[in-house]
């Protein structure tokens, strides 16, 4: 095959589950180059949040995501109570702790549902699933939700962890231990898994670093990263806790890491939940937010997410600004595609955990000059740039 | 005359094979759903999907030939058909049959692979062609080992009539236990190359639906599409058909009623397989497909043969 062919996927392709466009070129079976864009799925977040109250922001940032949700409303609520220099009690840094773990433990099963899937092993997929539902009833017990807990308040938690619901949600991460460590097993040994994954997208140490790889994307390239160690946030000091990393490289190292966080976040619930101090939940705050601005890091599942909030006195937010794990992630994604086959470009797009509707956000070029690149066209040019030539009925 | 029309157009011929296709393909996915720890689909579901697909309307797209891409799907359908009226159903004699009709089967079962590719070849879509052409790159992995795992019972009886095999193969294998082995080992060797040519998991790298969305289905929609469906059910009832005929003895040992009961018992053994494999494993690539079929399936069903060979035409046993 003298000419290259380019194989289009997305924006709408079963690969993915939500919309982001790859070009590849293909020579046969390999990936000579690999293009990728963003931008379908904008949906104005940050703009809304300067339009609403602090209140309402927390509410509106915890849908950015359907599955971090906590770490989006944590993030937050952390960034307005540093501005407001508001110290929380521990019971509330604790039930954060837990929640977040459960969530992660959520994210990473789900994870593994979605590489099994990306790979043909629909039975990995099926079955990691069905587990999960065992987190989203303890996160059910302990926010009252499954998915948009809505446990976050500024200056603490909502909803407080009775006797009863602690012993619950211990012999639920019992059975949950069980079942991680078969799946961590299956992703092991299993011979057609393993064969998926083993030097498959190598990402290297220094390309990791100077990609800037963020969670397990990174640890699984052995880059020793983490946020909840290394600029610890809520009760994340006070917790023991190893940071899982890997030196493979490949997909199956940042698989061998998400298996082996899921374990350790087991760990790290249940010394929350035996180690739960007494206290209030939540401290009473003032109704106004003080002039100042806090950059707040978090772990999420994927990696650090950065969250930047700046205050102007009012009741409303002056600047929101969501930098989301996968938007640190996808820079690295073109090296690790790059002289693959087709056939693994799934379960390399896969291995980032992508989440492409936390990360949209718009950017405005600059030309060479510094000036805007941007032009005042009219409706006819508009018209003649569409698809459909002819006005739509 | 009426009677053979009957026979070919009812019983057990084109009617008979679409009420089992049906049949077989709510089974295969019903065990896959309860292996996976599902529901299920309901009976009626693959009726139901095959009346959906007729009543839509069919989309050709305006780059194709549209000759070619409407009589392809058409092809595949007559191949898988024909092929089915010389296996045994309800006793050991098929509808037709002659001397060496082993090897007309084997070949019209390859029809609707090579159909494919060449449907994904005429859709003129990026994936279609790469559906096509791992398609044909498959075709040269499995297929070479499933003409030697069927032509391993063959060697031994002497004869390549679908219906003699099955007729004596099981008392056959009973005077001289020893032949279990090589029979056994091709039987293995031919179930793997047969989930290989039905595309089913670990070997549905065609039509890998996170990698190239539906292969060389892409295009294909509505009534056309339908057939294709139809046509790889059939295909599952026939290969899974030949290989309870020519390894199990068919309705070996009864005639009529009782001997379609062990036609579908031993269909249904032969699909419960094909359903375990499919949920055991993940997708393999075509890379790991190709060496497979080389270094694995042919060497061991060559060394299947060449035991048939050296102990039975060399006159040691």
């Amino acid at each position: 095959m003298n000419e290259n062919v380019i194989l289009p996927i997305g924006p709408q392709h079963p690969l993915l589950k939500e919309p982001m466009h790859f070009k590849f070129t293909i020579d046969g079976e390999r990936i000579v180059d690999a293009d990728i864009r963003l931008g379908y799925n904008h949906r104005g977040i940050e703009k809304a949040c300067e339009a609403r109250t602090y209140t309402q922001d927390l509410y509106m940032i915890e849908r950015i995501c359907g599955i971090c949700s906590h770490t989006h409303a944590t993030n937050f609520v952390q960034a307005v109570e540093e501005i407001m220099k508001a110290e929380i009690p521990s019971r509330a840094k604790y039930l954060r702790v837990v929640v977040a773990e459960l969530e992660r433990i959520h994210s990473h099963l789900l994870w593994l549902g979605v590489a099994g899937h990306e790979i043909g092993f629909d039975t990995l997929f099926m079955l990691s699933w069905r587990d999960r539902e065992i987190v989203q009833d303890l996160l059910e017990i302990i926010t009252g939700n499954r998915v948009n807990y809505g446990m976050n308040t500024i200056g603490g938690v909502r909803k407080d962890m009775s006797k009863e619901e602690i012993s619950q949600c211990l012999a639920g991460l019992k059975t949950l231990e069980e079942q991680t460590l078969y799946f961590a097993n299956v992703a092991q040994n299993e011979t057609t898994f393993i064969r998926r994954v083993d030097g498959v997208g190598i990402l290297p140490k220094d390309i990791a670093i100077s990609h800037g790889a963020v969670g397990p994307t990174a640890r699984g390239s052995g880059v020793d990263l983490d946020i909840r160690r290394d600029a610890p946030y809520a009760a994340y000091g006070e917790i023991p806790f190893q940071v899982i990393t890997s030196d493979r490289g490949d997909v199956l190292g940042r698989t061998l890491v998400r298996v082996g966080e899921t374990l350790e976040a087991i760990k790290i619930v249940r010394y929350c939940l035996e180690h739960l101090p007494e206290g209030p939940i939540v401290v009473k705050l003032p109704r106004k937010v003080q002039v100042g601005e806090a950059v707040t890091r978090y772990e999420a599942p994927r990696g650090e997410c950065i969250h930047y909030v700046r205050a102007n006195g009012s009741e409303k937010p002056d600047r929101v600004k969501v930098r989301a794990p996968t938007m640190a992630n996808l820079v690295s994604i073109r090296h690790c595609l790059i002289n693959q086959q087709i056939a693994d470009i799934p379960i390399i797009v896969a291995a980032i955990d992508p989440c492409i509707s936390c990360t949209d956000r718009t950017a405005v070029i600059l030309k060479q000059d510094g000036s805007h690149k941007t032009e005042v066209i009219d409706w006819a040019t508009l018209r003649k740039r569409a698809i459909y030539k002819k006005p739509l009925k | 005359m009426l009677i053979e029309l009957a026979k070919i157009v009812i019983f057990p011929g084109f009617l008979f094979l679409l009420a089992y296709s049906l049949f077989a393909q709510w089974l295969d996915r019903k065990l896959y759903a309860r292996m996976q720890n599902r529901v299920g689909p309901p009976l009626v579901q693959p009726l139901a999907d095959i009346v959906k697909l007729f009543s839509k309307e069919t989309i050709i797209p305006a780059s194709v030939d549209a000759f070619l891409f409407r009589v392809l799907p058409y092809f595949a359908f007559a191949g898988v058909t024909t092929s089915f009226l010389f296996l045994p159903v309800y006793s050991s004699t098929p509808v037709t049959s002659f001397p060496g009709d082993l090897v007309v089967v084997a070949y019209l079962l390859t029809i609707p692979t090579l159909v494919l590719s060449l449907s994904g070849w005429v859709s003129c879509n990026v994936y279609s062609v790469i559906g096509g052409i791992r398609c044909l790159s498959q075709l040269f992995a499995y297929e070479v080992p499933f003409f030697i795992a069927l032509l391993t019972p063959a060697m031994l009886l002497e004869t390549w009539n679908i219906s003699e095999i099955s007729k004596n193969l099981p008392s056959f294998l009973a005077a001289h236990p020893v032949y279990i082995i090589p029979v056994g080992v091709a039987f293995v060797v031919a179930v793997i190359s047969l989930q290989g040519k039905l595309e089913r998991k670990p070997f549905d790298i065609p039509d890998a639906e996170t990698e190239i969305v539906a292969g060389p289905f892409t295009e294909y929609s509505g009534r056309l599409f339908g057939i294709f469906r139809l046509t790889l059910d059939m295909e599952m009832v026939v290969g899974v058909s030949l290989l309870a005929a020519i390894f199990l003895g068919g309705a070996m040992p009864f005639l009529g009623i009782p001997g379609l009961v062990m036609f579908f018992v031993k269909t249904f053994f032969i699909l419960f397989i094909l359903a375990y494999i499919k949920t055991a494993v993940g997708r393999i690539r075509i890379d790991h497909m190709v060496s497979f079929g080389w270094t694995t399936l042919a060497p061991v069903s060559i060394l299947a043969m060449l035991f048939v060979v050296i102990l039975h035409k060399g006159g040691l046993l």
